[in-house]
């Protein structure tokens, strides 16, 4: 999308907290990506980046996003009771299930641009939030700066814990900065709901369990989401929102609801055939290998 | 009416206050305007930090520094991000910080200064550096044991003036730099002939021509790069120069903006270093007349973007094979006392790699050129005559060196 006009017109200008046209497009400059996985290439260091950027960001989210328009207003609907039926995913196909997203804070920067003491603000800001929640949601946060190896090693293994980054796309972005100062994980006591702290997002919510019932993941992912919000809200903080582009988040390929419904299924079968791919286009479904993002599928599981 | 009062005269000061204000030069700080809080929110946690770089910063020193900029926009932040980032010990200590141009060295002198004197331990500025490029002056070294001695090599860095380095510069700014650094190695001639590669366009066939001369192109970029921000826009603008003869190297904009390796099979040492000194000297006036000479300061040396290459920049080393004084348990110490440094060479899964070891010159700075060549060449002729004498059951107690 970037033409040397465009980069000349704003190249001026920056946000009010000093994030530059240069920065909204380093994480694409330094990898130009394959023909064939088309990446964003850019990312928003706070919630002015939208909009002061918006000759680059606007285009790329029309692209990315099947056409969405700057005038197009987006639709939130978290009750979960709208939800017909998916509670009997077949369990002989269908291992766990999970549904993510992300929620910015507002006043602060995104993990791209934040300074170590806006990190530190926001991890203190969930850890209070998170901490007063109660009932299926009391659990306990462990900051990765701190996190023993045995403590580690359970979160690995409950396919819990995200990793340093390393891969040059994040790398580039500057997320990966004072790794690992400010960032941290919550789960509730069931394991059954997760919070990620700064992360690749302020908060990255997840809500997962093993076997089919995609509602009961949906429910307590919708309750668990309204209740930190709510917590937020009556500390005087609130989620960055906008009636245009929905939740703000740091990629814009996350904008709207940034969620992610998501199963692991295995289908030695269906995905032989070779019209999978278009099955999974009609259906406006994406898969993903085995082990997340950028894997290969291992015994037919995605 | 002037005779009863005389007019009011307005002091010179009050006149001309604007247009002084106009001349004062504008701190740089106050162009940045990135959102920070307070110092002790900011500070980074270096508990478990092992660089030279966090034995160094104090809050105090942070608080009265974070305020201040170089001209170009470098911050205290921006200088120890890569110690903050990477704080996990690798094989060596690693120092942790960059500079972005030769004037974080001022800006920042705070810091910077009790670091040089921490990391370069022998070196007081008081006491100049001194540069001595002539190969005359270096004593013998042209005769190093081919049996033992596999290849000799000597790099140094340079950074051009006028220009930000590596951590810091603008895609332009790179792109001139290379503009720059294309034409002044065309110039060379004679035996110093040669090509450029740029990193963008690598053909198939160039990358295994390359890869068969020893110079990689892939897996360049480390975690320092990525962090203290080198690697940005890679590959744009980067390169590789060598001579037709493949024994002279030049990378391009990869850590400094010139990285210059010289280097040969076998021993002598002396040619490798008369090559590196010839070339250099031409260069460097080469630059000196596009207006754009090499950074050098007095109590500096050649200014390198990392703190750890100060002075010469240079390291000349010798793949070397030594089987038995490698395995005995003053090794170190004789190491230490010659001034000189061993590193892995390549894999070391086998136990017959470690027999060869890369030696070099442990020092940057307070020495010159020659004076450091000839460390590294009377300490590879100790060390192999030390283990000729084990292999022949000799014991050595009197040719143990002392602290040089």
């Amino acid at each position: 999308v970037l033409t040397l006009d465009l980069y000349k017109k704003p190249q001026k200008k920056s946000t009010p907290s000093g994030f530059t046209l240069d920065d909204v497009i380093q994480t694409g400059t330094d990898n130009p990506g394959h023909p064939f996985i088309m990446t964003v290439g850019c990312v928003a260091g706070d919630e002015e980046t939208y909009e002061v950027f918006k000759d680059l960001l606007d285009p790329v989210i029309r692209d990315r996003h099947g056409g969405y328009k700057p005038t197009d207003k987006h639709k939130t609907d978290l009750h979960h009771q709208n939800l017909k039926g998916g509670d009997d995913l077949d369990s002989n196909y269908v291992l766990s299930s999970r549904v993510r997203t992300g929620r910015s804070i507002c006043g602060f920067c995104l993990p791209p641009h934040c300074s170590r003491g806006e990190r530190r603000a926001i991890e203190k800001l969930s850890e209070e939030a998170l901490g007063s929640l109660d009932g299926e949601f009391t659990g306990k946060y462990y900051a990765l700066k701190n996190m023993t190896d045995q403590e580690q090693q359970t979160l690995i293994d409950d396919h819990f814990l995200f990793d340093k980054p390393v891969s040059p796309l994040l790398l580039a972005s500057g997320m990966g900065r004072d790794w690992p100062d400010g960032r941290g994980i919550w789960h509730n006591d069931n394991k059954t709901f997760l919070v990620w702290v700064n992360e690749e997002d302020h908060l990255r919510v997840i809500s997962m369990q093993k076997g089919g019932n995609m509602k009961e993941v949906f429910t307590r992912f919708c309750t668990g989401l309204t209740k930190i919000e709510n917590v937020f809200k009556n500390n005087g903080r609130a989620f960055m929102w906008n009636e245009h582009l929905g939740y703000i988040l740091t990629c814009p390929s996350n904008l709207g609801t940034g969620l992610r419904a998501g199963v692991h299924v295995k289908l030695p079968n269906l995905s032989k055939h070779d019209k999978f791919g278009d099955v999974l286009k009609k259906l406006r479904l994406q898969k993903r290998g085995t082990g997340g993002v950028d894997t290969a599928a291992v015994g037919g599981i995605f | 009416m002037w005779k009863l009062k005389p007019p009011l005269e307005m002091p010179l000061s009050l006149k001309y206050k604007y247009t002084l204000e106009q001349l004062i030069p504008c701190d740089p700080a106050t162009l940045i305007n990135l959102k920070k809080l307070s110092t002790e929110e900011e500070f980074p946690n270096l508990a478990k930090n092992q660089t030279y770089m966090a034995d160094i910063l104090t809050i105090q020193m942070y608080k009265r520094l974070r305020g201040r900029a170089t001209q170009s926009g470098f911050t205290l932040d921006d200088v120890i991000q890569p110690g903050v980032d990477n704080s996990e010990h690798s094989c060596t200590r690693a120092v942790g910080c960059v500079a972005g141009d030769a004037e974080s060295y001022t800006v920042f002198m705070k810091f910077f200064d009790p670091l040089i004197e921490l990391y370069h331990r022998d070196y007081q500025q008081s006491t100049m550096h001194r540069s001595d490029l002539n190969p005359e002056n270096l004593k013998g070294g042209d005769d190093l044991d081919g049996q033992y001695v596999l290849t000799c090599q000597v790099s140094a860095g340079r950074n051009v003036d006028d220009f930000c380095f590596p951590p810091h510069c603008s895609r332009g700014e790179r792109r001139a730099l290379e503009k720059l650094a294309i034409e002044a190695l065309n110039v060379l001639e004679g035996e110093f002939k040669g090509t450029y590669h740029s990193l963008k366009n690598l053909s198939e066939e160039e990358i295994q021509r390359l890869t068969a001369a020893g110079i990689p192109t892939d897996n360049l970029i480390s975690p320092l790069m990525l962090s203290s921000g080198m690697a940005r826009d890679w590959p744009d603008a980067r390169g590789v120069w060598h001579n037709d003869l493949k024994n002279f190297i030049v990378w391009v904009n990869k850590e400094d903006h010139l990285r210059f390796t010289s280097m040969q099979e076998g021993g002598n040492m002396s040619q490798v270093f008369t090559r590196y000194c010839s070339i250099i000297k031409k260069l460097e006036e080469i630059y000196h007349q596009k207006k754009h000479p090499f950074i050098w300061k007095d109590y500096l040396g050649y200014v390198l973007t990392c703190p750890s290459d100060l002075g010469t920049g240079l390291r000349a080393s010798v793949h070397i094979r030594l089987k038995y004084i490698s395995k005995h348990k003053k090794f170190d110490e004789i190491l230490r006392r010659l001034r000189l440094e061993k590193n892995f060479t390549g894999s070391v899964d086998t136990s017959d790699e470690r027999e060869v070891w890369d030696i070099s010159n442990a020092d940057r700075i307070g020495f010159s050129e020659v004076q450091l060549l000839q460390m590294v060449v009377d300490g590879i002729k100790l060390l192999i005559n030390m283990d000729k004498y084990i292999e022949h059951g000799q014991p050595i107690d009197d040719l143990f060196p002392t602290q040089k």
